[in-house]
């Protein structure tokens, strides 16, 4: 049952051949969406161009329609899944941080490695950006440490806090997603195109 | 293909396609190694390295960079780093295939490279510190999170978003 490797079913020296592979998969399917061109992921907040919301979106209910469904099939332990930490207030404003970079540099880190890869130099600009922001928290890390590990609220789900079945959960969703797919070409169809 | 109108020159993917596909990658990753994807780990592994290699007592010494420096071991033999680099590789071979390699800036006819570039610095930069307080970017945190329905994903998601949103006006002039 998986997952496979911290299940032993594949040995661990596999891990890095597997992580280059995933992600060879991900910069793929990253760059043939589109998402190496800044001008296009920031289309999204001005209503020309969708794909971020369309490719977020179905990524989205399509992988946790999967786990769960292979979890159901007993395939797949999802408790043992590895569930980001919420600590709430950083995720809040580090999120607003990123909203603003992203805003503003038109890329975020997955993208701008995809962007870098086929020669924008804004990308690599970018990256650099990102790695000068990295080593800024690192050593305004005795500043930053309260926000940082301040109202933790453990491994939680939406499941925990709506205290609804995930089944449920995972159909209000996917519904909410289809209903953006719906209103964004709408938007589009009432916005003037951008060219690029 | 008769009258046909101003297009975009790029042909993408169809975005529910692609969306399909990436959706089908993140079970795959989960089902094998029990954890999602991500992009900002990497840099930070390429920071801590760095900065150790650097100066190695400042490093141990800061209570950031020590969490990830382990005794005889480079921060750089790291899952993510190895995926970012396979990230690399499949963005170019995709780009290769449909001839979209070119060394250039891209940017609104608006405004000039410079401009373009001093905007990605400063992006990154903020993306890079909000990346780390949130403990993930948007592979990792929202992308990978929401997969699992974690809280924090979801509301990384709507943090990233939601100010995106607000703050799109004050940054038109770079896009419209």
């Amino acid at each position: 049952m998986g997952p496979l490797i911290p299940n032993g079913l594949i040995p661990v020296e596999w891990n890095y051949v597997i992580a280059i592979l995933i992600g060879m998969a991900f910069g793929y399917i990253l760059e043939a969406s589109g998402f190496s061109s800044s001008r296009k992921l920031a289309g999204v907040f001005y209503g020309y161009d969708f794909v971020v919301l369309k490719v977020f979106f179905t990524s989205a209910v399509v992988s946790v329609i999967g786990l769960y469904y292979l979890d159901y099939l007993n395939f797949l332990d999802i408790s043992q899944l590895y569930v980001q930490p919420t600590y709430l207030w950083a995720a809040i404003i580090g999120g607003m941080i990123m909203g603003v970079g992203f805003l503003a540099g038109g890329f975020c880190p997955g993208t701008s490695f995809c962007g870098a890869a086929i020669g924008k130099i804004d990308a690599i600009v970018f990256i650099i950006g990102l790695t000068i922001g990295i080593f800024v928290f690192a050593e305004a890390f005795t500043f930053l440490e309260p926000l940082f590990n301040s109202s933790n609220l453990g491994h939680i789900t939406m499941v925990d806090i709506l205290d609804i079945s995930p089944y449920w959960f995972i159909l209000i969703f996917t519904i909410i997603a289809i209903g953006s797919f719906v209103f964004s070409d709408w938007v589009r169809s009432k916005v003037k195109k951008v060219f690029y | 293909m008769k009258g046909k109108k101003q297009k975009n020159r790029h042909v993408y993917w169809n975005p529910y396609f692609g969306g399909f596909l990436l959706g089908l990658l993140i079970i795959a990753t989960f089902y094998l190694t029990g954890r999602g994807l991500g992009a900002s780990g990497a840099i930070k592994s390429g920071v801590v390295s760095m900065v150790h290699t650097v100066a190695p007592t400042h490093a141990e010494n800061n209570a950031y960079y020590s969490k990830f420096i382990k005794e005889g071991e480079s921060p750089l033999n790291n899952w993510l780093v190895f995926e970012a680099i396979g990230v690399l590789l499949g963005a170019f071979l995709s780009g290769a295939l449909t001839g979209r390699l070119k060394l250039k800036v891209q940017h609104s006819p608006k405004i000039s490279s410079r401009r373009r570039l001093i905007f990605a610095l400063a992006g990154g930069l903020l993306f890079g510190l909000g990346a780390q307080i949130a403990r993930g970017c948007t592979s990792g945190a929202a992308l990978s999170g929401m997969a699992v329905l974690s809280v924090g994903g979801f509301i990384t998601m709507i943090a990233i978003f939601g100010t995106g949103f607000m703050v799109a006006y004050f940054f038109r002039k770079n896009w419209i």
